[in-house]
């Protein structure tokens, strides 16, 4: 293995893994800033350091990478590029080098974003980036600006590549209801990245050049409007939530269907009802952002409901996964693990959304810990579980050997227990009024013990995602032999050995008449 | 087809009893016994916050016993080793996705019509009010009551009458959130926006704090709501409003004077 192979690589294996690798850094990196702000929240006053913009870099640095470098590029960079050709029957994806280009863009702008931490005056905008304060502050908007135009452009070029691949690439007999629901997913997935994308990289352009060249799209002294900003940006960073939705949901029908050795309950419901409806209703609902931001009431009043008819799609797709179990098989794997913590705990998030639907109830819930803690539980607790259930589902896949299941099951426990002290009590003392994006909170001391209980449930979180990533490290190296289909899947991925070989198959597969990724049920 | 209109009539109630929701009323403030009694937002929104809790607690709590025990009955045993769910009827399939999707809409319809009530009721504000103006800046708020008296990071107003901010910035974002009164909203250059507020007991203190991103001091942009029995704020208010005009007779004194050139 040289490092000039792995450099100049265009095999989508590969290219995956990088993001994989990338991702996971970016992740430790962000992780790292979310101690340090628990750490500071841990008493009233400077607590590690007495200056308010250390920490809002911290926190506008921890946003902008969890999002931007980690959850997107892990789902849509990772399990899309590893996946999506195995599960198809393809050799490659449509254009290799495209998706070189795409992983090394990435790499850039996760090295930009690093950068926040060695520039003078780094960025402290928030990952929201709004005007008139990202374009008065002495912190350095541009490193922001750049960071979300490279990280976009990275995801198109990966979008186009994918949504080409799929659509001519499939194997001979493979039809479009015998697809693997997570290349729906991740179909539906790029599909939001290409509509909406451009329209965030307008808005981040537009700051940087209200701030270095003097325009004044958002200077209101100067005839522009600060709301439109905000219009702009929620019009991508609402869709962009299904963009890490949709994928991470792909990943647990797999799992589910494998560990429960059974058919996916009513795949057309999950596909065109959930999997469309949510693509359908991604644009419309972006006010629920701008509950309290002073937009027309009607506005507020219609995308009220849009959001609450979210539901819809979303009910459709659970009922799907839940379904999957119906006399099922089960085993308990470590992915299976994660999985099943997964359906209660997406639970908690989605359902905690509901009152952020509706305006009369947010005039008090936005911009508290209640938001902080709903998307936590949604993202940093659905979201990542489910990568971190897809990454050690495919690990005999990609490294051909196997993790250690103690481990595994120990390191979720303990991540468990930790995330649930952490964001349920933020939504607690969300609703009882703690404002979100606080370095001290000096008028509430009456929180003081809740934060030194979140403090104490992330270093115990922490500990479980340290000890998961050491075991794929330590497995990666020295794990015994796993075999081609150790979980006996019935899923084209695993027919071709472990790792798969470039160009994927000795020869190219094609599929029966009968066959599906899911009939368990068929010899 | 028995069931189909058992079912029909099932998600019929459902859509009648949230248009009701339209006509329910709120809590009415106890306020200062003033008639006619004004509604108050912040019980309004206990209400419904309540109302929603319980709905979205049923949801929840039905969908993990669900999941829980389809979790442990399916769970691999020898004998069972693979699934074998029976193949869904077309019918079956779409009734999978009709009655959930009317169930889940049903539920909607209640809670959306529930929050326009009481949205309305957030943004209609009663005619007999205080007004005062806010404009906010790193990091203070600035107010000015109708007599032109100014107070900085502190508002003073009588207990029973609704006040009404009306918003501005000098700077950037900011967010006028008072926990207490349930309300919050943000205020920016170039635009007014409002928000008011029952206060109801005198005597008492609301925290305000900014709930908009503004920058280094952030968390420390915070005032306060001091709620006066009405003969106290009246006195207080008269007192005030002698002092500032007695400040500016004798500006315009000064203003009148020849000016002298050095
Ligand atoms: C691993 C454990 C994590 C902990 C302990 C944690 C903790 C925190 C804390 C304390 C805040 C700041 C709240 C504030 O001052 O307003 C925050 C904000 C945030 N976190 Fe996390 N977080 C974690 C994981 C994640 C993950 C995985 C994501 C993935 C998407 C994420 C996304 C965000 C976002 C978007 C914000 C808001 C940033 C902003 O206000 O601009 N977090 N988190
Ligand atoms: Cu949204
Ligand atoms: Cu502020």
């Amino acid at each position: 293995m040289n490092i000039k192979e792995w450099i100049f690589t265009t095999d989508h294996k590969r290219v995956g893994i990088l993001y994989l690798i990338g991702s996971m850094a970016a992740f430790a990196v962000a992780g790292v800033m979310a101690m340090m702000m628990r750490i500071e929240l841990s008493s009233l006053g400077p607590t590690i350091t007495a200056n308010p913009t250390t920490y809002n870099v911290w926190l506008y640095s921890h946003g902008a990478i969890m999002i931007l470098a980690f959850q997107i590029p892990a789902l849509t960079g990772f399990f899309a590029n590893f996946c999506i050709p195995l599960m198809i029957g393809a050799k490659d994806v449509a254009f290799p080098r495209v998706n070189a280009l795409s992983v090394w863009l990435f790499y850039v702008g996760v090295i930009l974003a690093l950068l926040t931490f060695f520039v003078p005056d780094p960025p402290d905008v928030m990952w929201t980036g709004y005007p008139p304060y990202s374009t008065i502050t002495t912190g350095n908007t541009a490193f922001y600006t750049f960071t979300v135009l490279i990280l976009g452009f990275a995801s198109i070029i990966g979008g186009v590549n994918f949504l080409t691949t799929v659509v001519y690439m499939r194997a001979p007999g493979m039809g479009w209801t015998k697809l693997n629901i997570f290349v729906w997913c991740t179909l539906g997935a790029f599909v939001l990245q290409l509509i909406f994308v451009p329209v965030l990289g307008t808005a981040v352009t537009l700051i940087s050049l209200d701030k270095y060249l003097g325009t004044h799209f958002f200077d209101p002294t100067n005839g522009g409007d600060v709301l439109t900003y905000q219009n702009l940006f929620w019009f991508y960073s609402h869709p962009a939530v299904y963009v890490i939705f949709l994928p991470f949901f792909g990943v647990l029908f797999e799992i589910v269907a494998t560990f429960a050795r059974n058919r996916v309950f009513n795949y057309k419901m999950v596909v065109f009802g959930g999997i469309f409806g949510i693509v359908a209703l991604a644009g419309v609902v972006w006010v629920h952002h701008l509950y309290v931001s002073g937009m027309a009431d009607w506005l507020r009043i219609g995308m009220m409901v849009t959001t609450l008819m979210i539901s819809v799609p979303v009910g459709l797709m659970l009922i799907g996964l839940v379904g999957t179990l119906y006399k099922g098989s089960i085993s308990f794997e470590t992915p299976m693990l994660y999985a099943s913590g997964v359906m209660f705990l997406f639970l908690i998030g989605g359902l905690t959304g509901i009152p952020l639907a509706v305006p009369s109830l947010t005039v008090h819930l936005a911009r508290t810990y209640y938001v902080v803690g709903h998307f936590h539980y949604v993202m940093a607790v659905a979201g990542t579980f489910s990568i971190f259930a897809g990454v050690y589902y495919w690990f005999p896949k990609f490294t051909g050997r196997m993790y250690n299941e103690f481990w595994g099951k120990l390191g979720f426990w303990i991540t468990f227990v930790g995330t649930n002290m952490v964001f349920w009590t933020m939504m607690d003392i969300g609703v009882q009024g703690m404002p979100r994006r606080y370095y001290d909170y000096a008028q509430f001391p009456q929180f003081v013990s809740a934060h030194q209980f979140m403090t104490l449930g992330s270093i115990i979180l922490g500990i479980g995602f340290v000890i998961a990533v050491v075991n794929w490290i330590v497995g990666a190296i020295r794990g015994p032999k796993a075999g081609d289909n150790p979980w006996g899947s019935h899923s084209l991925e695993w027919t071709t050995v472990s790792p798969p070989p470039h160009g994927n198959w000795p020869s190219p597969p094609s599929v029966a008449e009968n066959w599906t990724p899911y009939g368990y049920d068929k010899p | 087809m028995r069931n189909l209109k058992k079912l029909g009539a099932a998600v019929a109630g459902c859509l009648i009893s949230a248009s009701t929701a339209f006509a329910e009323g709120y809590p009415v403030a106890a306020g200062s016994g003033a008639p006619p009694a004004v509604r108050d937002p912040a019980a309004g929104w206990d209400h419904l916050w309540r109302e929603v809790i319980i709905d979205i607690t049923i949801i929840g709590v039905v969908f993990a016993l669900i999941t829980a025990w389809l979790l442990w009955r399916y769970r691999h045993r020898p004998g069972n080793e693979t699934g074998h769910a029976p193949k869904l009827s077309a019918a079956a399939a779409v009734a999978w996705v009709v009655i959930p999707t009317f169930v889940f809409l049903a539920d909607d319809l209640y809670i959306a019509a529930n929050g326009w009530h009481l949205w309305n009721v957030y943004r209609e504000v009663p005619a007999d009010r205080l007004e005062i103006s806010l404009e906010t800046g790193m990091y203070s708020f600035d107010y000015t009551y109708p007599n032109g008296l100014r107070t900085q990071n502190e508002l003073k107003v009588p207990a029973g009458k609704p006040v009404l901010l009306r918003m501005t910035s000098r700077d950037t974002l900011h967010n006028h959130f008072i926990p207490d009164f349930r309300v919050k909203e943000d205020s920016m250059p170039g635009r007014i926006t409002y928000l008011w507020f029952l206060p109801k007991e005198a005597g008492k203190q609301h925290v305000v704090s900014c709930a908009a991103y503004c920058g280094v001091m952030h968390s420390y942009m915070a005032s306060k709501i001091v709620v006066l029995s009405p003969e106290d704020y009246k006195a207080w208010y008269d007192k005030e409003g002698a002092k500032l005009n007695e400040m500016k007779s004798a500006a315009e004194q000064t203003k009148a004077m020849p000016a002298k050139k050095s």
